[in-house]
């Protein structure tokens, strides 16, 4: 079957289960094995994914549509590995046949107008999907006009590699083709940003790959902060296990990158300019671009929502999770992205039931990988408290400084155990 | 008779969505706070090839005692010492319960 065939024959589909519900969503007393509703959700990572297949699992009548512009998923979590070459890409990517198997209609397509008023959903192919409840979960885009040079020709050669695939791909070319001696820079963006502790690990297994294949070659961070996730226990074992390999540079040191010239490999701050083999440019980011369409995104460019639902508090009827919304003390990351999505799917399911959603409870957990079989970790539970979610005092935390090895051993273990869990739980 | 039939009309088209015929919402959309994240780690599935243990079908007993022991340091933990610590007596044990209710 065509790529072509197929996305027009599940539009088909979309149409015909969105027809289907829109028929037995009219107020007709007589019919009590009525769908609840047709909840439509845009994209199909961390956050969508877990969303649409919950709530399917939860209510099965409901019509529940998945707008995703890739059939195919590249996880971000591991992908560090596949840049330092200890890992294949294929075991980051996975497909969504299991999830349309269990009734959910999948609409290969990207979602591009969002009309909050009539309740619709506008796709590129030029479908229209009618929601009862709409679920964003679009991820992150770059900010294009936050770093001066950084366009979007500029990935090309400085790849920033924050959305797993050809990116991730690119920068492990970029670091083969690399001579013995190269240096490699990353630059780390502002806070928020999608995976707090990501370009400490991917320094952490870049200098792994120095250190293994080039150990000539030189890591420079430099940060557009002073402080970051896990911070001591990153630095900790950057001194015992890359001695010499990784310089970071934090905020008040001059890190902050000022701006990049893809075409000289120039990168620039306001005190230094280096010309690197490799520039791995993580740049300031943004809520997916519909979020800003569907006018759930505020001046921030994230969208702020109720904690208890995951409503936009912007405009009703339309949920925003996962690393687009502003989900108070919670990271953006991929645990934390499917924990608001199962949160987000009760709280959905028991309004259209005409039903308040219950106070929730969610737990994030980050799993960072600094060298192979060398795990650390940060976890925390959160409740919401006065219209924000904030970490529940007491619990949460790092993993211990000055651990034994078999600590870090058994975290990588866990590590690697979590990403089947999660991921079998999305599409297994 | 008209008038009556169109004043039903308006009270259900004035309530929320589905709310004049839906039953309540499925039993799965009131697990206990906290329960859902579990499955971020615990598998729900047989077939996952991870080293942490599943709760669905645990007796919650166990549940809360192994939960119990993570809190106190009794028992040695990676992260459930430090998740542990972030619920209650009661909120762990309505946990316990809901998973020990699941079946395969």
């Amino acid at each position: 079957m065509s790529g072509t065939h197929s996305r027009r024959h599940v539009l088909k589909t979309a149409a015909a289960a969105a027809a289907t519900a829109g028929a037995a969503t009219l107020p007709m007393p007589a019919l009590s094995q009525a769908s609840p509703g047709r909840v439509v959700v845009v994209g199909g990572g961390f956050a969508g994914a877990t969303c649409a297949r919950t709530v399917k699992r939860l209510d099965p009548r409901t019509a529940v549509t998945l707008v995703e512009t890739s059939q195919t998923f590249t996880a971000c979590p591991f992908s560090n590995e596949v840049i330092a070459g200890l890992r294949d890409i294929k075991a980051q990517e996975f497909g969504y046949q299991k999830i349309v198997a269990e009734g959910v209609v999948a609409a290969f397509d990207a979602a591009t107008e969002v009309d909050p008023q009539a309740r619709v959903v506008r796709l590129a192919g030029g479908g229209r999907l009618p929601y009862d409840r709409l679920v964003l979960a679009p991820g992150i885009d770059i900010r294009w006009d936050a770093l001066p040079g950084y366009t979007e020709a500029a990935p090309g050669r400085m790849p920033h590699a924050w959305k797993a695939g050809e990116q991730t791909l690119l920068l492990r070319r970029q670091l083969e083709a690399m001579p013995d001696g190269g240096l490699v820079i990353i630059a780390a963006p502002p806070n928020p940003y999608r995976c707090p502790p990501g370009p400490y690990e991917r320094a952490s297994l870049i200098a792994y790959y120095i250190k293994t294949k080039k150990p000539k070659s030189k890591l420079i961070i430099l940060d557009a902060k002073d402080a970051f996730s896990k911070q001591r226990l990153f630095q900790d074992a950057w001194k015992e296990l890359y001695p010499g390999i990784i310089e970071w540079v934090s905020l008040s040191n001059g890190g902050k990158v000022t701006k990049v010239d893809p075409a000289t490999m120039t990168v620039e701050t306001d005190f230094a300019k280096h010309q690197p083999a490799v520039a791995n440019i993580v740049p300031p980011q943004k809520a997916g671009r519909i979020a800003e369409a569907a006018g759930v995104a505020d001046r921030t460019g994230w969208c702020p929502v109720n904690p208890i639902s995951f409503e936009s508090t912007l405009q009703p009827n339309i949920h925003v999770i996962g690393d687009a919304c502003i989900a108070g003390a919670m990271p953006k990351a991929g645990f934390a992205a499917n924990a608001q999505a199962k949160v987000c799917a009760a709280a959905l399911t028991r309004l259209m039931a005409g039903q308040k959603p219950d106070e929730p409870k969610l737990i994030n957990t980050c799993y960072t990988i600094v060298a192979p079989e060398y795990g650390i970790t940060v976890a925390a539970v959160y409740r919401p408290v006065n219209g924000q979610l904030v970490e529940v005092q007491g619990a949460g935390g790092v993993s211990p400084v000055e651990a034994p090895k078999s600590t870090r051993e058994e975290e990588a273990k866990f590590a690697d155990g979590w990403f089947h869990t999660i991921t079998g739980e999305m599409f297994g | 008779m008209k008038s009556k039939r169109t004043a039903v009309w308006l009270v259900l088209l004035s309530l929320p969505f589905g709310g004049a015929m839906a039953a309540d919402a499925p039993p799965g959309a009131s697990a206990p706070p906290g329960a859902s994240s579990c499955s971020g780690c615990h598998p729900t599935s047989q077939s996952v090839d991870t080293p942490v243990k599943r709760l669905v079908g645990r007796k919650p007993e166990d549940i809360v005692a192994a939960v119990a022991a993570f809190r106190s340091g009794e028992k040695p933990a990676t992260i459930m010492d430090r998740i542990a610590k972030g619920f209650t007596d009661d909120e762990i044990k309505a946990i316990a319960d809901w998973y020990g209710a699941q079946k395969d």
